[in-house]
């Protein structure tokens, strides 16, 4: 009855698990096309055209790395308000997302009804998510028992920053998917700041990924300025969740580039020095000078991208400034069941 | 029909609902081997396995949170909170994730699920196993609350929840679990979410009130009618949605209302019964809306003077009925 696990991506050699140059060139297009889509939300918000933005400047690598591996059509993805990489390569085209930070009617993910960042798309089985951290932990963790027990052979990837892992409901999430040997995985998106307080005063370890002991599953700590290693481990993870031994918590430290979001300014509280260290981790540039040193990024070939995200990125903007705003008469729908709406 | 305890009826429910519909599963503390600390999950286990009958660690937001990613991902999840006492930890799950899933996502998901939990005092439960939660529950919309206070309902009731679209916290009164009986229908059958009942007709005043509150309202209402005074008992039975027509009809009928609750009184569900009344049927009052509801003390203490003390009983709710037909 249920649709069984297909091969990951057809560009990926499956022998040694080292991506061929059209997939390593697919990995790049998303890094930069959410490096743009980001950027433009921002324009949008200096501009006075969106009231917040949240951002995911720095995370690129780390989200294009973990999705890829996934089965994007079959598996879940229970993302946080950063997963802008992760949501686009899960299918939202960037006009979604713009129609998302403009509160549009036609806004995918709730009608203008949430704040900007609050990804969600049933088609694409992206979970809509809420503001309190941590509360997905134990959605993802539902979601990947179900998939056990009805034999869907899904995978659940949630993610999160290294500030969630202080709630309880990270803690409740392992502890439960640990005790079931669920397929999820926990991927900590860690940047070294929940808003402005850092890691230290946050946790007495230096890697989140030391926790995992603690529910029985590996933890793994990698870099995410380099997309290859985010996606060898996450590939294992999936391999893991797929193969019935159960969950992984895949930390992946990233760079923070941008401030936590629109109201806020990194400056306060954060040095220069540590500002050109993010910049000097950026993904972008990273995985760039890896991609042209292997000779699969040629300066023709970047610029192609580039120009297509140009594009993309355009009419994508043009689309959601065009789109109407939510009507306040819809605005008392779907608190309840309405047998005949459509789904 | 049979004669069924409180507790065999929404045993009955619970294991006709998972034999019907191979999607439920039944998660929380103890409810596997041991069958639940009520005994509710009894034999649940052996016919349904463990993989639909999960005995959780010890964590109620977890319980919560995990039935909520169950229930987009194709399961029926019916979460059981040991005591509603303990179901603070959830809140947020169930405020913020649950009952808000379908609006925030605009139909997007939608999180179909039960949560069960025993309420209320008289067991010397003190304060931490006594407690009536309802109106922190009730007020949050895309939430359903339901309080059945008859075996019959209790079936009928829980299996509307499994069945709904919608999140259900269901409350069961533990102390009607071994002492209220009655008859129950055989094999399968509902009774919707929302409509009140009306339990015993009456002329001079409405007496409103839910779960064990009922049938101490009915035991007032005997008293009451050697007196010569004919109470009217209104069954409320969902909280959320509620069922105003049938309480500003009873009013038309007794121009008189009494809200029993065993819930403190400050800002408890009494007041938004009493603000309908007061909003939507003033015309139809010969007396202020009156609510009888718990003292207003942080819970049930234990010891057993002060426990009856804190407790509801006929007695006290035939003479606040006295004195409002007095008024």
């Amino acid at each position: 009855m249920s649709p069984k696990a297909t091969k990951t991506q057809a560009s990926v050699s499956r022998d040694k698990g080292e991506p061929a140059a059209t997939a390593l060139l697919e990995m790049y297009y998303y890094l930069c096309l959410a490096r743009a889509v980001d950027e433009r939300m921002w324009a949008l918000q200096r501009s006075g055209k969106a009231a917040f933005v949240i951002s995911g400047q720095g995370h690129e690598g780390a989200q294009v790395g973990a999705v890829y591996a996934l089965d994007r059509a079959l598996d879940w993805l229970v993302p946080f308000y950063r997963s802008i990489a992760a949501v686009l390569m899960k299918g939202m085209p960037p006009a979604e997302i713009f129609l998302i930070q403009l509160g549009k009617d036609t806004d995918p993910s709730s009608g203008g009804r949430q704040m900007p960042g609050h990804y969600g798309h049933a088609r694409h089985k992206i979970l809509s998510t809420s503001s309190p951290v941590a509360t997905q932990c134990l959605h993802a963790a539902g979601i990947a028992y179900a998939a056990k027990v009805r034999g869907t052979g899904e995978v659940c990837l949630t993610a999160m920053g290294e500030g969630a892992t202080s709630e309880g409901d990270f803690h409740e999430a392992l502890n439960f998917a640990g005790v079931h040997r669920l397929p999820v995985i926990f991927v900590v998106e860690n940047n070294g700041f929940a808003i402005s307080v850092p890691q230290k005063k946050q946790m007495a370890v230096d890697n989140v990924s030391a926790r995992a002991a603690g529910y029985g599953m590996p933890g793994v700590t990698v870099d995410g300025s380099h997309v290859l290693e985010v996606y060898a481990a996450a590939r294992q993870a999936v391999a893991r969740a797929r193969g019935g031994e159960g969950p992984t918590l895949l930390e992946v430290k990233v760079p923070r580039l941008t401030a936590h979001s629109s109201d806020d300014r990194q400056e306060r509280y954060r040095t220069a020095e540590d500002l050109a260290h993010a910049r000097a981790q950026d993904p972008v540039h990273v995985f760039a000078a890896e991609l042209r040193e292997r000779g699969v990024l040629t300066p023709e070939g970047e610029q192609e991208i580039r120009a297509r995200i140009q594009r993309e990125v355009d009419l994508g903007t043009e689309i959601a400034e065009a789109a109407p705003l939510p009507d306040p008469a819809t605005a008392l729908r779907y608190v309840y069941f309405e047998p005949d709406a459509e789904r | 029909m049979a004669d069924k305890r409180f507790l065999d009826a929404i045993h009955d429910a619970l294991h006709e609902e998972m034999a019907r519909d191979p999607s439920t599963v039944i998660l929380g503390e103890d409810v596997g081997r041991k069958g639940g600390v009520f005994g509710v999950t009894d034999g649940l286990y052996e016919a349904f396995g463990e993989a639909r009958v999960i005995d959780t660690p010890l964590a109620e937001s977890c319980i919560v949170g995990v039935a909520i990613g169950m229930s987009v991902n194709g399961l029926r999840p019916i979460a059981e909170i040991q005591f509603a006492d303990f179901i603070h930890p959830a809140f947020d799950q169930i405020l913020s994730e649950a009952a808000r899933m379908r609006y925030r996502s605009r139909n997007g998901f939608e999180c179909p699920m039960v949560i069960r939990t025993p309420y209320g005092g008289g067991v010397h439960g003190a304060l931490y196993h006594s407690q009536s939660i309802e109106a922190f529950y009730a007020h949050i919309p895309g939430l359903k609350v339901v309080v059945p206070s008859t075996p019959a309902d209790a079936k009928g009731l829980l299996k509307s929840a499994v069945r709904d679209h919608d999140p259900v916290l269901y409350l069961e009164h533990k102390k009607m679990y071994r002492s209220v009986r009655g008859d129950v229908s055989d094999g399968d059958f509902t009774v919707p979410i929302g409509p009140a009942a009306v339990r015993r007709p009456g002329r001079d005043l409405s007496i409103f009130a839910y779960g064990l509150m009922l049938h101490e309202s009915l035991g007032a209402a005997e008293l009451l009618a050697r007196e010569g005074i004919e109470a009217e008992v209104v069954d409320v039975r969902t909280l959320r949605p509620l069922d105003t027509k049938t309480i500003l009809e009873s009013v038309a009928r007794t121009s008189r209302a009494l809200i029993v609750h065993e819930d403190n009184r400050f800002g408890g569900f009494g007041a938004e019964i009493a603000a309908t009344i007061a909003e939507e049927g003033f015309r139809s009052l010969d007396a202020p809306p009156t609510r009888l509801g718990g003292p207003e003390v942080p819970a049930v203490p234990f010891s057993a003077p002060i426990e009856e003390w804190f407790m509801i009983t006929a007695d006290k709710i035939a003479a606040a009925a006295r004195t409002l037909v007095a008024y």
